[in-house]
């Protein structure tokens, strides 16, 4: 399992029955590969869609059924579709259970910074706060550093913010981390890595209560049930 | 009534051309645009404007589009000053524009640009929002404190035109939309002094269900119909 596969199988495990998720642009879109189709959760996208089905086949792509990155979706027997102030309602009104996001930093309080880099690569926070700020539970989703090494899990970000004290969760290839009043709190950890590398990966006060779960057998077991039919 | 500039045809004298449809817009002048990554953004008259040649426009919604896409193409062609958006990470060019200096662009959450141009569609001089509190979207802005709970006081957003792309339109500019299509549009139609629709499919009115409309025709100043059907989307119920 590479880490990006990792990452968004273990963090299809985090959404409930018939929550409903949006998914952010990028890795957190391939969560949606691995949700079990048992729960019934229903996809939300803030160009103005609930339901969303698996990508079309090629050549049945249907140019006004898009989800927020642009990308051809299908119907499910769940879908609406509504216009941009209803998305938004939707996410400030406290109906979305979860998000799953992608980012740039998350510091160890759960500050989210995803959309400017001064002077850089700036492409705007487009709905990416209201989904952070406001959904009920914020997943995200980040390798450890980035491409040139600096780690993206920070004591505190350097680029402006998001939204401040926002994730709940953090999934990497390396651990599951959980935002505590306590502090980061690193709950699972993958199966290649000691703690002791999670540790070194990660600038943070880092809580660890020993023993640490291992984020594949939470994803096997997972699987195993889904074989045998077991319910969810 | 109201007094239309234009002289439209159809029975409510609504209907327009691309012709006449561009003698509404002039260098430097703004509008509000429907869309999302160019999806429910009108084609013709994105194309009529290039054509045109009108420059220095501010435009107003939801994001930069694609280089050769939706609003997207106004930018390209250097023809945009300054762009009212939340995201811009669709467009290099818009992003190559803004860092060298010679695109403003604004940056607006985008719940919260949807409700501001709502309000200034319904009338009302702006939101109470909360979202941004903390980053640097709260620089500058007034905070209203209701029920112990503080809020960013945000104005309401209206523009002299609208442009906006309806599946199907009647004679009267009742509107329907399609899919993931609708996304701002409904907004922007109701936000303007002067509200121009594009219909991939124009029909009489009293042809569409009412039910079944998601813009009045009161809030439609023109229809411009002829927007190309892209493949694989079906000719519309009415």
């Amino acid at each position: 399992m590479d880490a990006r596969e990792l990452i968004a199988r273990r963090a299809a495990l985090l959404l409930g029955p018939g929550e409903t998720v949006a998914l952010g642009i990028g890795l957190p879109t391939l969560v949606g590969n691995h949700i079990d189709p048992r729960l019934k959760v229903v996809l939300f996208a803030e160009d103005g869609v609930a339901g969303i089905g698996p990508r079309p086949r090629p050549g049945e792509e249907d140019v006004d059924m898009i989800n927020a990155g642009g990308e051809p979706i299908t119907r499910t027997p769940e879908t609406a579709t509504f216009d941009s102030a209803v998305a938004f309602a939707l996410v400030r009104g406290g109906r979305l259970d979860a998000a799953v996001l992608g980012t740039m930093q998350v510091s160890e309080a759960g500050d989210i910074a995803s959309w400017k880099t001064p002077g850089g690569h700036s492409p705007g926070m487009g709905g990416g706060m209201e989904l952070a700020a406001k959904a009920r539970r914020v997943v995200v989703l980040t390798r450890m550093a980035t491409r040139s090494g600096e780690p993206k899990i920070v004591p505190r970000c350097s680029m402006p913010l998001t939204a401040p004290r926002a994730a709940d969760v953090i999934v990497s290839e390396l651990g599951l981390f959980e935002v505590t009043p306590e502090g980061l709190t690193l709950r699972e950890r993958a199966r290649a890595a000691t703690v002791e590398q999670v540790r070194a990966a990660t600038p943070c006060r880092l809580i660890v209560t020993e023993p640490v779960a291992v984020m594949e057998d939470r994803i096997e077991a997972a699987i195993a049930a889904a074989e045998t039919g077991e319910t969810p | 009534m109201r007094r239309r500039r234009l002289a439209g045809s159809g029975s409510h004298g609504k209907v327009i051309d691309l012709e006449q449809a561009m003698t509404l817009f002039a260098d430097g002048g703004s509008f509000l645009f429907g869309g999302f990554g160019s999806i429910g953004t009108p084609p013709l008259l994105i194309e009529g404007l290039l054509a045109k040649g009108v420059r220095g426009l501010t435009i107003i919604g939801n994001d930069a589009g694609y280089p050769s896409h939706g609003v997207g193409r106004l930018i390209s062609a250097g023809r945009v000053a300054r762009a009212v958006v939340s995201h811009i990470g669709s467009n290099p060019m818009a992003i190559e524009q803004m860092n060298a200096g010679t695109l403003s662009v604004e940056f607006v959450p985008q719940g919260t640009l949807a409700e501001r141009i709502r309000a200034g569609g319904a009338g009302l001089g702006g939101i109470l929002v909360d979202v941004g509190m903390g980053t640097e979207v709260e620089e500058g802005k007034r905070t209203v404190v209701v029920d112990g709970r503080p809020y960013m006081l945000e104005p309401a957003i209206r523009a002299p035109l609208a442009i906006v792309l309806a599946d199907v339109a009647d004679a009267y500019g009742n509107l329907r939309y399609r899919g993931t299509a609708r996304n701002f549009n409904p907004l922007v139609a109701m936000a303007a002094d002067v509200v121009i629709a594009e219909a991939r499919e124009l029909v009489p009115a009293g042809t569409l269900d009412p039910d079944s409309v998601h813009t009045p025709g009161a809030f439609v100043d023109y229809v411009l119909p002829g927007s190309p059907r892209p493949a694989g989307v079906p000719a519309p119920k009415t």
